[in-house]
C-alpha cells in the first residue's frame, strides 16, 4: 500500500474521532462534565440513520436531517433524565456515570439491532476521485469535508451566537450566569442536544465507510485520547488531535502489523510527558 | 443512643470510635480465623476471592474514594502484579518476596502514569489508565514464551515446609494476612498528614493548594500506592485462579473493581468490603435472575454489561454514599427513633465554578 494512501486513510479516520471529540469537548465547555458515553451516542446514531434508511427505506435527503433530529432529542431526554440529578456533585461521579451509561447503551442497542455488522448504503456509497494519483473514496472526502464545516460551525456558534456566549458563561460559573439571567438548566440541556446531533452527523458519515454494530461506540475512546493529544477544551485541538491520532494509527500499523491502536495509545503516554496540556493548550490552572 | 465520652486525646485519632466497636471487629476476626476449619472446601475459596477483591478495592478506594480520581485501568496493574508474580517464581524467587516485588513492580508503573497524566486534571489519568490497560494487554498477549502470549500458562504450586500454597486453609490465611495488613495500613494512611492531604485534594483541590498541598506529588502518591495495592491483590489472584492468559483482565474488571467502590460506598473502609461483597454475589444473583426473565431478554449478551451499567448509574444518582450511605441511615433512624429526618443526610449541591482560564 502507498504512503499517500494510508495519510488518506489516517486523515479520514481522524477527523471522524475529531468529530467525536467535538462532541464532548462542547459538553465540557458548556457543563464541565465530561461525557465517556459520546462514542456510543454516536453508535446509536449509526443505527437510527441504518433503522430509517435500510429497514424503514426512507431516502437519503430525510435520513440525514431525521437521524440529527432524534439524536438531538435523545441527547435532550438523556440530559433531562439521567444528569440533571448530578448538577452540582462531584466531577468524578459525572464521569463514572457515563461509563455506565455507555455499557447500557450498547447492552441496549446489541438487544435491539444484535451484533451483526451492519452496512449504511448512501446515495454517494462506492465512488471514487483520483487527485494527483491518489485514489480518494467519495465516503472519505465527505468525512473530511463535513468536518472542516461542523468546525467551522462550532467555532463560529461559539464565537457569535448569544447562547454560545451563554454556554461559555455557564461554563464559568454557573450561580453567576444564573443571577445575570441565563437559565442554566435549558442552556446545559441544548448542549446535550446539540452534541448528540453532533455526533449523529459523524455518525451519518463514518457509517457507509465502518461496520455499524454496538462496538461501534469504542471509537470514543480514541476521540478521548485525540481530545488529550490536541488540548482538552479545545474545538481545533480536538481535530487537529484526531488526525494526529489517525496518522500514527496507519503509520505504526503499517510498520508494524497489528500494532496500530497500540501505537496510538503510546503516542498519548509520550505526549502526556513531553506536552501535557497538549498541541493547543487551553488548559491553564487558576492561580489560587 | 450512644454517647461517646472522650477522656484522652488519643481517642480523636485511634484507629477505633470506642471500645464497643473495637470489641465488634475482634469478635469479626476470631469468626474469619475459625472459618476454614468449620466451613466447607467451596466456600473457604469462595472467601478467599472475596478478601482478594477487598485488597484490590482497597487500592482502588484510595485512589476514586479518598484522592477523587478516576482510573479505568485498574485491571491493568492487576495483570502487572500478577505477571510478574508467576514470572518471579519460575525464576526461582520464593512467595512471599515475589508477591511483594510484584507489588513494587506495579507501583512504579503506576508512578511513570501517575508522573505523565496528574500533571493535568483528573479526566487525563482516567484516559491514560485505559489506554496503559490497552497496551499491557497488548504487549502481554505479544510476550511470547515470557508471557505465554495469548495460550497464557500456568501458575506453578508451591510447597514451603510441607504446605501447599495452593490448600484452601493456607490461602485463606495467606489472603486473610494481606488483607487485614492492607486495611490496617490504609488505616494508619488516613490518619496521617498524608492522607488528610489526599482527602483535602478530593474535596478541593484549589483549598487544598492553597493549604501549602503538593497536588501532584501527593496525586501522584496516591496513585502509586492504588497500584501497587492492587498489583499486590493481582498477584494473589494468580494462584487463585492458576492459569493466566491476557484475556483475565480486562476492561471489565476495571469496570468492576469501579464498581466495587462506587457501590460499596465512596470514601469508607467499610464499603470496601461491602463493595467487595456485592461484586462476588451479583453474578450468582444475575444467574438466578435470567432463568426468571424471558428467552429474548436472557439469551441476551448484553445483559451482564446493562445489569452492571445501570446499577452503578442507578447508586450515582440515588445513593452516592453507597451500600454504606444508606447502612449509615438505617442506623441511625434505629437509634434515633421516632425522631429520625431525612434531611439529616441532604445533600449538599455546590455551583460549578471552572477552574480552566479562558
Amino acid at each position: 500500500m502507498d504512503i499517500s494512501q494510508l495519510v488518506v486513510t489516517g486523515i479520514a479516520n481522524g477527523c471522524v474521532y475529531g468529530l467525536v471529540a467535538l462532541g464532548f469537548v462542547l459538553i465540557y465547555k458548556a457543563t464541565e462534565m465530561v461525557n465517556f458515553a459520546q462514542g456510543d451516542i454516536m453508535m446509536l446514531g449509526a443505527f437510527i440513520a441504518f433503522t430509517l434508511s435500510s429497514q424503514l427505506e426512507m431516502p437519503y435527503y430525510i435520513v440525514v436531517p431525521g437521524t440529527i433530529l432524534i439524536m438531538a432529542v435523545f441527547g435532550m431526554a438523556l440530559e433531562r433524565g439521567v444528569l440533571r440529578p448530578m448538577i452540582g456533585e462531584p466531577p468524578f461521579a459525572v464521569l463514572m456515570l457515563t461509563i455506565g451509561l455507555g455499557f447500557v447503551l450498547r447492552a441496549i442497542a446489541g438487544t435491539i439491532w444484535g451484533h451483526q455488522p451492519n452496512q449504511l448504503i448512501t446515495p454517494y456509497s462506492g465512488g471514487v476521485i483520483d487527485i494527483a494519483g491518489i485514489r480518494l473514496d467519495y465516503e472519505k472526502l465527505v468525512i473530511m469535508g463535513g468536518t472542516g464545516v461542523l468546525c467551522a460551525l462550532m467555532f463560529l456558534f461559539f464565537k457569535f451566537t448569544r447562547i454560545g456566549v451563554a454556554m461559555q458563561a455557564a461554563s464559568q460559573n454557573q450561580l453567576a450566569a444564573y443571577y445575570v439571567g441565563i437559565p442554566v438548566n435549558r442552556v446545559v440541556s441544548i448542549t446535550w442536544g446539540i452534541s448528540a446531533a453532533v455526533a449523529a452527523a459523524a455518525a451519518l458519515m463514518v457509517a457507509p465507510l465502518w461496520w455499524i454494530e454496538p462496538g461501534l461506540g469504542l471509537v470514543g475512546i480514541k476521540a478521548f485520547v485525540a481530545a488529550i493529544v490536541g488540548g482538552f477544551g479545545s474545538l481545533p485541538g480536538a481535530l487537529i488531535g484526531g488526525i494526529a491520532i489517525g496518522l500514527v494509527e496507519q503509520l505504526v500499523g503499517y510498520t508494524i502489523p497489528g500494532f496500530g491502536e497500540t501505537g496510538a495509545y503510546v503516542f498519548l503516554l509520550l505526549m502526556l510527558f513531553i506536552r501535557p496540556e497538549g498541541i493547543l493548550a487551553t488548559m491553564q490552572r487558576k492561580k489560587v | 443512643m450512644l454517647f461517646v465520652f472522650k477522656t484522652a486525646y488519643e481517642q480523636d485519632f485511634g484507629l477505633f470510635k470506642h471500645a464497643i466497636q473495637r470489641n465488634c471487629y475482634l469478635v469479626l476476626l476470631v469468626l474469619l480465623v475459625v472459618a476454614p476449619f468449620v466451613l466447607e472446601r467451596f466456600y473457604i475459596g469462595e472467601l478467599s476471592e472475596l478478601f482478594i477483591w477487598c485488597i484490590a478495592g482497597t487500592g482502588l478506594m484510595l485512589l476514586v474514594g479518598y484522592t477523587g480520581l478516576v482510573s479505568l485501568g485498574h485491571a491493568a496493574f492487576m495483570a502487572l502484579g500478577a505477571y510478574t508474580n508467576v514470572i518471579l517464581n519460575k525464576y526461582g524467587v520464593p512467595f512471599p518476596i515475589s508477591i511483594i516485588l510484584a507489588a513494587f513492580f506495579s507501583g512504579a508503573c503506576g508512578l511513570v502514569i501517575g508522573v505523565a497524566a496528574l500533571r493535568m486534571t483528573g479526566i487525563y489519568l482516567a484516559v491514560a489508565t485505559l489506554a496503559f490497560a490497552y497496551i499491557v494487554e497488548k504487549f502481554i498477549g505479544q510476550g511470547g514464551s515470557f508471557t505465554g502470549g495469548h495460550r497464557g500458562f500456568r501458575v506453578e504450586n508451591f510447597e514451603y515446609f510441607g504446605v501447599y500454597l495452593n490448600d484452601p486453609v493456607v490461602f485463606y490465611i495467606i489472603c486473610l494476612i494481606t488483607l487485614l495488613v492492607t486495611l490496617w495500613l490504609l488505616g494508619n494512611l488516613l490518619r496521617s498528614p498524608t492522607g488528610r492531604a489526599f482527602v483535602a485534594i478530593r474535596d478541593s483541590e484549589i483549598s487544598a493548594q492553597a493549604m501549602g498541598i503538593d497536588l501532584v506529588r501527593y496525586k501522584t502518591l496516591s496513585f502509586a500506592l492504588s497500584a501497587g495495592i492492587t498489583g499486590m491483590a493481582g498477584a494473589l489472584y494468580a494462584y487463585k485462579i492458576g492459569y493466566l492468559y491476557p484475556e483475565t483482565f480486562t476492561i471489565f474488571t476495571s469496570i468492576k473493581l469501579l464498581m466495587l467502590v462506587v457501590v460499596g460506598g465512596l470514601g469508607s473502609m467499610h464499603g470496601i468490603v461491602f463493595g467487595a461483597m456485592f461484586i462476588s454475589l451479583l453474578p450468582q444473583i444475575i444467574a438466578l435472575v435470567r432463568d426468571l426473565l424471558p428467552i429474548w431478554i436472557s439469551q441476551r449478551r448484553g445483559l451482564e454489561p446493562f445489569v452492571f451499567g445501570s446499577i452503578l448509574i442507578a447508586f450515582l444518582i440515588f445513593e452516592p454514599k453507597g451500600i454504606y450511605g444508606r447502612w449509615v441511615k438505617i442506623r441511625l433512624f434505629f437509634s434515633q427513633f421516632p425522631m429520625y429526618r431525612k434531611s439529616t443526610f441532604k445533600r449538599q449541591k455546590s455551583f460549578l465554578r471552572t477552574e480552566r482560564v479562558h
